[in-house]
């Protein structure tokens, strides 16, 4: 069906942006068959054939108006619905940030993503930081906080398996936050055109297991790697909203 | 109202009215009949360049430059170039010249009962400062740099900052040339707004408006309403670009969300403003040719002004990942899919009135029927996007490209042609040909889809829009194919505008010579010859009723002029 044209969900909420997606799906599909097929019955039914065939109704009293408000009616209850669904999820991703053990710094120069990792002693702007270009490594299973800035103009990280874009603007810090579910390579893309190049401005974000993750951890600081399985994984203690 | 409109009608003299010189009849006309036409032959030349924008955009993605098939001088600079044409083009110099400056000018005050807009000079003044604004736009292909670059959004500071994009000249004239247009569409809808209100013939009650005519002044209160802070807006910009201001530049204390406020509080109500008329083509033609009232004329215009005002307040949908504090997403949420609400109303009338027609599919009903069924997949798959939560994944790909097209598509496009077929006959004299105008319709209706399906499914895999070579990501070099099958129904939705033009510049001198009323319609434009003399009315019609009197029981025939009086059947003649 439609839904299995989005491409593998692999973070903590793809799920809820999926599960609203066929909300949706369910809901206007079937008015949208339902009206294109009215169409295409009223036109077939109702062809021209004989003078005089129309019949006189101008759809101005309650009786004939029930016919266009009662639908009316009925999609506002659903839209409702829908808003309820969706303002759920959004609260869960958008407006509340998991205490995160892991941080990233996202910095979005034209046309490159940089990425900064606090190392041991997480704590941004000390000895021990890392940063990559283009690469975004994390542990699988621990809620990752970003906080994004731009160098330049407005952009926009987006990873289509994980169900996550927001845009970048600069002069502010944005956070945003995601929980990889499964080990794998996902695609980073800038999804704000900034520039000629936007179309080069690629990414990785390489999720990877407890195991795999202490190894990348210890070839970067020998002295104190990052065991994922030793730290509390605090998705559910949530706090604060973005800024 | 009555007295003042009558009292107006007579009070102008006679003079203005007598034939006028060369000159001011063809060029620097106040006829509305005369600065419609000229409306809409910017709006088909300027459709031209829209399509052949479309044409290279479409190219790249299935073919991308330096592979075999593709361009070889389309730099990723050019090809930003041409996306942002394309968009500006479409939207501002033929959605709008067209469904408002063709048939707001030409349609207003014949179906109202005037003999011309309330103000004509200030009416050709705004079809000149357009021609202004072509010029401008079109001088900007050519200066060094080409052409802007940053999206018909012009998100700051990618617009702001001269060094961000090759544009350079490019981008000024760009913000120059949408400035002139907005000046030339306020004139435009002052007019829009008094006449209806100020030179109805007597008994064209408020209640009697066909509805066109509520559709496209409440098209102009819109725009007059939202594009203010724009202007102030595109000002600032320029101010930036130019002086080195920053309002938009956070290292001077400005903000890049400003624009975004800015471009969206006008930018929404604009995608109103364009389906509004278009929607009232499609109300006007559809009563016609299925030989019945429209289907809750009262319903449909409390519903179009209920959409209106809501289109105020929907604008930060387009913003919901920009970086805005996310608790303002669910408001803007619910107002955006409230929004459904009096457009499934408008709809079902649209579709009540098909029900127990006489319907007969001539070329206008069928695009009008098209427009109808293809905005309802427009109308629909704008749910995904008004919902915060499933806009986080389909914001900025192929889905919204494939949405916004199924909506701005039909209402430009199909409604457009089906207002080109059905006023033809009243604007040229003559018919069209039925059989050229069937063809298009249905090489339109099926390349049309078959361009913007396949992008649903590239957009559903997340591929965003704007991206030079999309292919370039690995999650996308499978979806390739939907890129070229795209493509080849873009260059064949193209080429079957052919029949159109042929039918179109042919008919004006081979067509057959058009009568009065050719459609059998109720509207005051079918009571004058075709095309109008200038000034319309010999003297002012009387409106006796509403203007979808169709099929009358017991009446002679089944329609009923707005300025005639019921004619019972004769004892021989049919119903």
């Amino acid at each position: 069906m439609i839904q299995n044209w989005l491409p593998l969900g692999a973070s903590s909420f793809s799920g809820d942006v999926d599960g609203v997606f066929r909300l949706i799906l369910y809901v206007v599909g079937a008015w949208f068959i339902l009206v294109e097929a009215l169409i295409l019955f009223f036109v077939i039914r109702y062809r021209r054939r004989r003078a005089g065939q129309a019949v006189y109704v101008t759809g101005e009293t309650a009786y004939q108006l029930a016919w266009i408000l009662i639908p009316g009616l009925i999609v506002l209850l659903l839209d409702l619905g829908i808003d309820a669904s969706g303002a759920r999820a959004w609260g869960k991703i958008k407006e509340q940030t998991p205490a995160a053990a892991f941080k990233a710094r996202v910095t979005a120069e034209r046309f490159a993503w940089l990425f900064t990792y606090p190392g041991p002693d997480r704590r941004f702007g000390t000895e021990d930081d890392l940063w990559e270009v283009g690469t975004l490594h994390v542990p699988v299973g621990q809620p990752v906080e970003l906080e994004m800035n731009s160098m330049d103009v407005i952009h926009s990280f987006a990873v289509p398996n994980f169900r996550l874009r927001q845009d970048i603007l600069p002069g502010r810090t944005i956070k945003a936050w995601f929980e990889a579910t499964q080990p794998g390579s996902y695609e980073i893309e800038c999804t704000e055109l900034c520039g000629a190049e936007h179309y080069k401005m690629q990414g990785k974000a390489i999720a990877l297991d407890a195991k795999e993750y202490e190894r990348w951890s210890r070839e970067h600081w020998p002295a104190a790697p990052v065991r994922p399985q030793d730290q509390p994984k605090t998705a559910s203690a949530a706090h604060g909203g973005n800024e | 109202m009555m007295t003042t409109a009558g009292a107006s009608l007579t009070s102008v003299t006679e003079e203005h009215y007598a034939e006028p010189s060369f000159w001011r009849q063809y060029v620097f006309s106040t006829d509305h009949k005369t600065i419609a036409k000229q409306y809409l032959a910017l709006a088909l030349f300027w459709s031209v360049v829209g399509g052949l924008t479309a044409h290279i955009v479409r190219w790249q993605l299935a073919w991308p430059a330096g592979t075999r098939l593709g361009h070889r001088l389309l730099t990723p600079d050019a090809y930003n170039a041409m996306v942002t044409m394309h968009g500006t083009i479409m939207v501002f110099f033929v959605a709008m010249p067209l469904l408002l400056g063709a048939f707001g000018n030409f349609c207003i005050p014949l179906m109202i009962g005037a003999r011309d807009m309330a103000f004509p000079r200030l009416n050709m003044l705004s079809v000149w400062t357009f021609f202004l604004s072509s010029l401008v736009l079109l001088a900007s292909f050519f200066v060094p740099g080409g052409a802007a670059a940053s999206g018909w959004t012009a998100y700051a500071p990618l617009s702001s900052v001269p060094a961000y994009t090759a544009a350079v000249l490019g981008q000024d004239l760009w913000i120059l040339a949408v400035a002139l247009e907005f000046a030339s569409f306020l004139m435009g809808g002052i007019n829009f707004l008094t006449t209806p209100l100020t030179l109805r013939a007597p008994g064209m009650s408020l209640w009697r408006l066909p509805l066109l005519v509520w559709y496209e002044a409440c098209a102009s209160l819109l725009f007059l309403l939202s594009v203010g802070p724009l202007v102030a807006g595109a000002v600032m910009l320029l101010l930036d670009r130019l002086v080195g201001t920053g309002f938009y530049l956070p290292a001077r204390g400005g903000d890049p969300l400003l624009w975004e406020h800015l471009f969206w509080f006008f930018g929404h109500p604009e995608v109103y403003v364009v389906a509004l008329p278009g929607f009232g083509i499609m109300l006007e033609i559809l009563p016609v040719f299925a030989r019945k009232p429209i289907f809750g004329y009262r319903t449909i215009v409390i519903s179009v002004l209920t959409a209106a005002g809501l289109s105020l307040i929907v604008w930060a949908h387009h913003m919901f990942v920009s970086g805005m504090d996310p608790r303002l997403a669910a408001p803007f949420s619910v107002t955006t899919i409230l929004i459904s609400v009096p457009f499934v109303i408008i709809v079902f009338a649209m579709v009540a009135t098909l029900w127990g027609g006489a319907i007969s599919l001539e070329t206008p009903m069928l695009f009008a029927l098209g427009g109808l069924a293809s905005f309802i997949l427009g109308g629909v798959t704008g749910i995904f996007l008004g919902s915060e939560t499933t806009d986080i994944y389909l914001h900025a790909t192929y889905f919204v490209v494939a949405h916004f097209h199924y909506t701005m598509f039909p209402v430009t496009f199909f409604a457009g042609f089906a207002g080109l077929y059905y006023w033809y006959p009243k604007m040229f004299g003559r018919m069209m040909n039925e059989r050229l105008g069937k063809l298009h319709f249905w090489l339109t209706f099926i390349l049309f889809n078959a361009v913007f399906i396949p992008l649903f499914v590239v957009g559903l895999a997340g591929t965003p829009r704007r991206v030079y070579a999309p292919a370039a990501y690995e999650l996308f070099k499978p979806l390739q194919h939907f890129q070229v099958a795209a493509t080849v129904a873009t260059l064949l939705l193209l080429a079957s505008q052919l029949p159109f033009v042929a039918n179109f510049l042919l008919s004006m001198v081979r067509g057959r010579r058009a009568e009065k009323n050719p459609w059998r319609a109720n509207t005051l434009e079918w009571t004058v010859e075709s095309p109008p003399p200038h000034g319309n009315f010999a003297a002012p019609p009387v409106v006796r009723h509403g203007p979808y009197e169709y099929s009358v029981p017991g009446s002679r025939v089944d329609w009923m002029a707005q300025d005639q009086r019921f004619e019972p059947a004769q004892a021989a003649g049919g119903g």
